[in-house]
């Protein structure tokens, strides 16, 4: 197992600058943090990056203007579904909510803790959904979910990112930073052997960034769709050959409070475009 | 494939008579290439928008023609001249027999 | 539409090698096609497209040949190396658009213009297309 480990870490090549460091995130007329200082808590980084940063030009190009960022598709989907009535109770997103605008600055608190339990997005529209619609919940990473939370998150874009991590908060977090930095899986890596000790490399043809989740749920050239923060969290975990935890597991929701806690400071972007 | 294809366009509402206007066009469709083969090795049929046109009062500006190597989500632009106030009319066409059109008013003055 | 690298590797595996001077035969016999197997010539088009792709599903590239009636573009290292026609109607100005396209691995992307005197010409422009790593 050492010397698969050791291979993998020859594969990553003398640490380089981070790529479009200097680039401005500028949208309609809004300007991005993209860079700024470490939130305290964080030992071992001084900066922090949002993904977007580590992109080549042309895909840094299709977040630049809604019309281009294919991501907008599916959140006038979603913003279909908002109107749609399903369930028992025969209601729709908008027979209780007024706007979906509403929810302005609600992604730059989550995950965060209610009534004991930790809640994301995802948990909160599934709330709604079962409860109050009398419906079938929502697949965690679907299509109609990931549509919905970020047609919700991208009320919030532009704000910083603002996640407690004390108080109630302190237990979940506390167990996703230690996920965050346990090795596992055959290739025995943890999350921050990559985006912590390796940020700015190339792992392979591959530019790693920090693992920011600032502009999720977000668009991926590489599926041409939206993709949910456990959805990637679990694509990382099978390359370096672990056995995922499941979507909206009590260990991914701590882990994504863990990893959006690293990017407070950033702005949210939802929804972004990666490669 | 006719569910969820979701047209989008943005076209300038006003234009001067005889300006050139830049035109973008993207709509939702998975594209299904042909190429590929599902978990038990059968290959997926192909389906895909095969055609793409954009006229405005009957006159065309463009017709593309559309193979599987466009991704998918298509999206073209390009420009356009506006000679007089009127509509754009854009139209798909899919694989399937399904036509997906959108109509952009444009005020000249 | 998703590729896995195992099956972009496998549809990249039939075609040919990335030629340096000319695109490969599978685009000529295609190219031939269009022009009627008229005589080719250079200049009056533009190919606009990255040297790098980080991700062969989505590569944005863009065409321009002032005064021609229909573009032709094609990836003569895909399956299929035909990609699309652009034929441009009385209302278009400039004979230019922009589209994204897939490429199955690193190749060329090759531009036809035909002119309105029935001539033909061409340019291409080479893109690698990166993959491995976590995004591919």
């Amino acid at each position: 197992m050492r010397t698969i480990a050791t291979v993998c870490t020859l594969l990553l090549v003398a640490k380089g600058a981070v790529a479009g460091e200097d680039a401005v995130l500028d949208i309609e007329g809004e300007t991005f943090i993209t860079k700024t200082a470490a939130p305290a808590h964080m030992e071992n980084v001084d900066t922090i990056f949002s993904g977007w940063v580590f992109r080549t030009d042309e895909t840094q190009a299709l977040q630049l203007d809604d019309f281009d960022n294919p991501a907008f598709v599916f959140v006038d989907q979603a913003l279909d579904q908002w109107d749609t009535a399903e369930g028992s109770a025969g209601k729709a997103c908008s027979s209780c909510h007024e706007d979906v605008s509403e929810f302005e600055g609600l992604k730059a608190k989550l995950p965060r803790v209610e009534n004991g339990e930790l809640v994301t997005l995802t948990n909160l529209v599934n709330t709604c959904v079962t409860e109050r619609m009398g419906a079938e919940e929502w697949s965690y990473s679907g299509s109609k979910m990931s549509g919905m939370t970020a047609l919700i998150a991208h009320q919030s874009r532009g704000m910083a990112m603002d996640v407690k991590i004390d108080g109630d908060a302190a237990p979940h977090w506390e167990l996703g930073k230690e996920i965050y930095y346990t090795r596992v899986g055959q290739l025995q890596m943890a999350c921050a052997n990559c985006h912590e000790d390796n940020y700015g490399n190339m792992i392979r043809a591959d530019h790693l960034s920090q693992g920011q989740i600032n502009g999720f749920p977000l668009y991926r050239l590489k599926n041409a769709k939206i993709n949910t923060t456990h959805g990637r969290f679990k694509g990382c975990m099978k390359n370096i050959r672990a056995t995922p935890y499941k979507e909206g597991s009590a260990e991914f929701k701590a882990l994504e409070l863990y990893v959006a806690s690293r990017g407070n400071g950033l702005s949210v972007e939802t929804p972004a475009v990666r490669n | 494939m006719a569910s969820g294809v979701k047209p989008r366009v943005k076209v300038p509402k006003k234009a001067a008579a005889g300006e050139t206007i830049t035109i973008k066009t993207l709509i939702s469709h998975k594209m299904e290439s042909g190429q590929r083969k599902d978990g038990d090795g059968n290959t997926i049929p192909r389906s895909i928008i095969n055609r793409f046109t954009a006229d405005f009062n009957g006159q065309n500006v463009i017709d593309v023609a559309m193979e599987p190597a466009i991704s998918t989500n298509p999206y073209f632009q390009f420009d356009a001249v506006v000679p007089e106030a009127g509509e754009f009319h854009f139209t798909w066409y899919d694989d399937d027999g399904d036509v997906y059109e959108m109509k952009k008013a444009v005020k000249v003055g | 539409m998703q590729l896995t690298r195992r099956e972009m590797l496998a549809i990249g595996a039939g075609a040919i090698a990335m030629a340096s001077g000319l695109p490969a035969h599978a685009a000529l016999d295609e190219i031939a096609e269009f022009t009627g197997g008229a005589e080719m010539g250079e200049g009056g088009i533009n190919i606009t497209a990255p040297e790098i792709a980080e991700n062969g599903n989505t590569v944005p590239i863009g065409v321009e040949a002032k005064g021609a009636v229909a573009i032709a573009v094609y990836a003569d290292g895909n399956p299929v190396p035909n990609v699309a026609v652009f034929k441009f109607g009385a209302l278009n100005p400039d004979q230019s658009a922009t589209t994204r396209i897939r490429l199955a691995k690193s190749q060329n992307v090759v531009a036809v213009a035909q002119m309105a005197d029935g001539s033909f010409t061409m340019a291409q422009a080479p893109v690698k297309v990166t993959i491995g790593g976590c995004g591919g």
